[in-house]
């Protein structure tokens, strides 16, 4: 490799889908500078340049080329840099690993936002359909380590970034993810022990009150 | 030379999913065989296949299941190598083409959709959305051949199925698409010159007569 690469991420602490390209690129070795947006107050010239469709983080830029939605970005990542690989070889376990993670983008977020958003009825409605997609996502890990048979890999980095705001989910559901889906447990448990994960998870219990602090934007007590 | 594993298709003929996988086989050349599916009683071999959505298309080379459009197009663009890729080969355009491949299912489908589906203030936001959306696109798309530029690719694959949605969308919508995008009109009108895509879609007034009688039953709309 000749040059050195200029690497920047458009970042928000507490998104999960930044999240994941920054353990991507930790995992790879690669020296970047992520960049906090304010995206509850004003976003920056750079980012409404880089994304102009979605205005969202994350955004790679790599030597200044913008690079839009953080699966497209992994996917990138994992074939610009290719040293370890972040999905497997062969063809149908790369097309596992992508309808893995494409469920995980479908369904984790947007059904953990609706048990912090809702109560009575509803709540338990969200709770109920957030655990059989955890179910679900606990079936396809199996006995495996990680979701790939060749180790951390692309369903792991997209999934586990997600479990920083479980404990919110938790706190206000009323429930706890270990006892529902003791696999999962356990896999979370194994992926923090990581570095690039640890390393780049914020706190949960900072994540419980920024769900607070939105908790209160959306009028819910 | 080893004889081809065997790839069956689970489908369903007016699904603009499962259309974006006839061509892409199409494009590549696969012997497979087709298994109609109906909807409203699915084959048990569906239920095997995809159990987590239970939704065509899927499919199944050598007994193992694909499932998810663009996933099963990226697929078949990997096995079968013969023929045009359907993917450039440089990682940032790549990453540009499942962006915007991503983007027709995200904004396009989603926006046409809800304007199809919705009367009021709700259909005039969808419209606005969709309307938006088919600009951006045409954007990309510029004065290329293709949105792959001389090749015909992912993003062509993504977004043909949805032009023959292009009348039902007009009548509902009340207005023109041609005023509107006059490139993705041409682009279309392109794209059906080739068999792969002409053979794998439906006559757009054929499309009409369906999502008309869907609207109706399933939400009341005329």
């Amino acid at each position: 490799m000749s040059k050195k690469d200029e690497v920047v991420v458009l970042d928000f602490w507490v998104s999960p889908f930044a999240m994941r390209v920054k353990i991507a690129l930790e995992e790879k070795g690669i020296k970047f500078e992520a960049r906090e947006e304010d995206l509850l107050g004003n976003k920056s010239e750079l980012l409404l340049q880089s994304n102009p469709i979605y205005k969202k983080v994350p955004v790679l830029l790599h030597n200044g080329k913008p690079l839009c939605e953080s699966l497209v970005i992994l996917n990138y990542v994992d074939e610009t840099w290719p040293s370890p690989p972040l999905l497997p070889t062969s063809p149908y376990e790369r097309s596992v690993a992508k309808f893995w993670a494409d469920f995980v983008d479908k369904k984790i977020f947007e059904g953990g936002s609706k048990i912090w958003k809702s109560k009575g009825e509803a709540l338990e409605v969200a709770k109920k359909e957030f655990e059989e997609c955890l179910k679900l996502l606990e079936g396809a890990l199996g006995e495996k380590e990680y979701f790939a048979g060749n180790g951390f890999g692309f369903v792991d980095i997209v999934l586990i970034p997600h479990i920083s705001w479980f404990y919110g989910y938790e706190q206000f559901g009323g429930f706890k993810v270990e006892e529902q889906c003791p696999k999962l447990g356990a896999w979370m448990k194994r992926c923090l022990g990581r570095e690039s994960v640890a390393k780049v998870l914020p706190d949960p219990a900072k994540v419980q009150e920024f769900i607070c602090k939105l908790r209160k934007m959306h009028g819910i007590e | 030379m080893a004889p081809e594993k065997a790839v069956v298709l689970l489908d369903e003929r007016v699904s603009p999913f499962g259309q974006r996988v006839r061509i892409a086989l199409a494009e590549k050349g696969v012997e497979h065989e087709y298994q109609e599916e109906d909807l409203a009683n699915k084959s048990p071999l569906l239920l095997k296949s995809n159990p987590v959505y239970k939704k065509i298309p899927v499919l199944i080379h050598d007994g193992k299941p694909i499932c998810e459009s663009l996933i099963i197009v990226q697929y078949i663009d990997e096995v079968w190598v013969r023929g045009s890729p359907l993917l450039p080969s440089n990682p940032y355009e790549r990453a540009n083409a499942r962006f915007w491949a991503d983007f027709v299912d995200k904004k396009i489908y989603d926006s046409g959709a809800r304007m199809l589906k919705y009367t009021g203030q709700a259909h005039e936001e969808a419209k606005e959305e969709f309307i938006e959306s088919l600009k951006l696109l045409e954007g990309e798309l510029q004065d290329e051949t293709y949105f792959g530029g001389e090749n015909f690719g992912l993003v062509d694959i993504a977004f043909v199925p949805f032009t023959t949605w292009f009348y039902t969308f007009e009548v509902y919508g009340n207005f023109s698409i041609e005023k509107e995008c006059p490139k993705l009109v041409a682009w279309g009108k392109r794209c059906m010159e080739r068999e792969s895509v002409s053979k794998s879609l439906q006559d757009p007034h054929v499309v009409y007569e369906l999502l008309a009688y869907l609207l109706k039953k399933k939400y009341g709309k005329v």
